[in-house]
């Protein structure tokens, strides 16, 4: 069937057969988002000693359903004075980068839809821009609770993502190329050979800073129910809200898939004598995306001046040094160590 | 390929253009990154990936956002802005007279000459820039380096001011306090008046 297509069609071919694929990527990941919200649910109520929904379907299972289709049947409402283009395109703006974020994504050998060698720069760069969503959401409401949380959530994000990038710049240190398919290979091996290990401080610091630059709790000053009702998305009602939410999701399901292939060994098996395969990658996100959850039910939220001060004052200057220090490990015989 | 790159520079131009023209300073801001992406996309059809993606990556990342984070907190007076338009024209054409005349002379001229740094597809184009700029350019380089670091510093001393009102807490300070620096336990005896009362009845 593929050969024929392409023979006869050779450029239609080929972009009907690249759409497919990104519609292979992007069902699913819809789908784990709406369940990422009920697993958030359920995992939080049984922490706080309830039950979580349990009503929609077996086990509440089709209450993330009844949601979508709650929000997309709401009325979007759009305040009078806001500036109403950009009020549309802020969701939009939002949701892009967090889908455009997968295409280089790899979920086991070849399977990615574009591998490309600058991959981990492109991503860098994807979850760079997705804070104008945020900024034009809070600029084109009109409202002064939106724009503070958009201010917050700017700085924040503009903060983190340095300290996010130099832990990045160690694992290509490590790995020798910027090629996430690449990166997982040099981890071939077992458990031992993970950049988890020698880099064990960069992780941590990707994985914190992670969930600052997803606007998550305890760093969801950008929301901040308690201070600024519901921070950038306070005008949004119905699907534009629902957008913003989606993209939040997706973003956190894309930081913990970055952390389980740069740090965690992507795809490949913890011991030889299982196989490799998908499947290990999307235990290791699920491992990592039950932090975030865990994050959400047990700390308070950050003050403000004290997200800053961790993030200049306390993130960089340790991912500078290790950076510096693996460099020197490199030249040094322990240089196995680090690959 | 060539449709691809038509597509990209007029989008380049038109956003270049609106920059200039639009009257609200944030559309300005915000066509300036639609600018920035198109110029990246343009590097991209040059098989430059990373100077490209380190285009989005800073200005379209960093630099704007901060730039918008001004510019939305900004109160302007669009009217106050545009009166002085036609005083300002002749100096201003004047400049960019002298400024086109400049860039027609050096773009002219070979002096954009450089050794081929076009790449065979099997190298990749972030390792030769890499190994160009930490070997043949290591000098130019770093000594950028420094000036932005000049730069940081002096912004940093030109506005960061120690005022007396400054609330600013220490956090090891913070996190040494021991519960006897905060509480103080008072044993102190019961009062007698209601007992007096209780006397009288």
């Amino acid at each position: 069937m593929e050969d024929i297509l392409f023979n006869y069609f050779p450029s239609a071919a080929n972009i009907i057969w690249i759409i497919l694929k990104i519609i292979a990527i992007v069902i699913p990941l819809m789908i784990s988002v709406a369940y990422l919200t009920y697993f958030e649910r359920k995992v939080i109520g049984y922490m706080q000693g309830r039950i979580g929904p349990n009503r929609v379907g077996y086990f509440g299972l089709l209450q993330p359903i009844a949601d979508a289709l709650k929000l997309m049947f709401k009325e979007i409402i759009l305040p009078t004075k806001s500036n109403k283009f950009l009020f549309f395109l802020a969701p939009i703006l939002t949701i892009a980068p967090a889908f455009a974020a997968w295409a280089v994504i790899p979920f086991d050998i070849g399977l990615v839809l574009a591998d490309v060698n600058a991959g981990l720069l492109y991503i860098l760069a994807m979850t760079s821009i997705a804070v104008y969503g945020v900024i034009i959401a809070g600029w084109a409401s009109n409202s002064k609770y939106a724009f503070l949380g958009s201010l917050r959530s700017a700085a924040q994000i503009v903060s983190y993502e340095i300290a996010m990038g130099f832990s990045l710049v160690g694992v290509l240190m490590c790995a020798n190329s910027l090629n996430l398919s690449q990166i997982v290979l040099g981890q071939s091996g077992g458990l031992s050979q993970w950049y988890i290990w020698p880099l064990f401080p960069l992780f941590i610091i990707y994985f914190i800073s992670a969930v600052a630059e997803t606007n998550r709790a305890p760093f969801d000053v950008a929301e901040g129910e308690s201070e600024i009702v519901a921070g950038f998305h306070v005008e949004y009602s119905g699907m534009a809200f629902a957008v913003f939410f989606l993209a939040e999701y997706a973003n956190m399901i894309l930081v913990s898939m970055l952390a389980a292939l740069m740090f965690l060994g992507g795809w490949l098996s913890p011991v030889e004598f299982i196989p490799d395969g998908a499947p290990w990658l999307f235990v290791k996100v699920g491992f990592l995306l039950f932090f975030f959850l865990w994050f959400r039910a047990t700390f308070p939220r950050y003050r403000y001046d004290q997200i800053m001060r961790l993030g200049w004052k306390v993130f960089i200057p340790i991912t500078l040094f290790w950076i510096v220090f693996i460099g020197i490990m490199m030249q040094t015989p322990y240089q196995g160590m680090f690959h | 390929m060539e449709f691809i790159f038509y597509f990209l520079s007029s989008v380049l131009l038109f956003s270049a253009l609106r920059v200039i023209t639009s009257q609200n300073p944030v559309y300005s801001a915000l066509f300036l990154v639609l600018s920035f992406f198109s110029a990246a996309g343009i590097w991209l059809l040059l098989q430059a990936e990373f100077l490209a993606i380190a285009l989005v990556l800073v200005y379209v990342g960093a630099v704007m956002v901060l730039f918008l984070f001004v510019i939305m907190m900004l109160d302007i007076n669009l009217n106050q802005m545009r009166k002085g338009f036609w005083d300002y024209l002749p100096a201003a054409s004047f400049v960019a007279i002298i400024m086109l005349i400049e860039m027609i002379l050096v773009l002219n001229k070979s002096y954009f000459e450089s050794p081929n740094f076009f790449t065979p597809p099997t190298i990749s184009n972030t390792d030769e820039l890499g190994s160009v700029l930490y070997s043949d350019y290591i000098l130019p380089f770093e000594i950028a380096a420094i000036i932005l670091l000049v730069a940081i510093i002096s912004a940093i001393t030109l506005t960061l001011r120690h005022t007396k009102i400054n609330k600013n807490m220490n956090p090891a300070d913070q996190i040494k306090v021991k519960k006897n620096d905060r509480i103080k336990m008072i044993n102190m005896k019961s009062e007698t008046r209601l007992k007096k009362v209780k006397d009288k009845l």
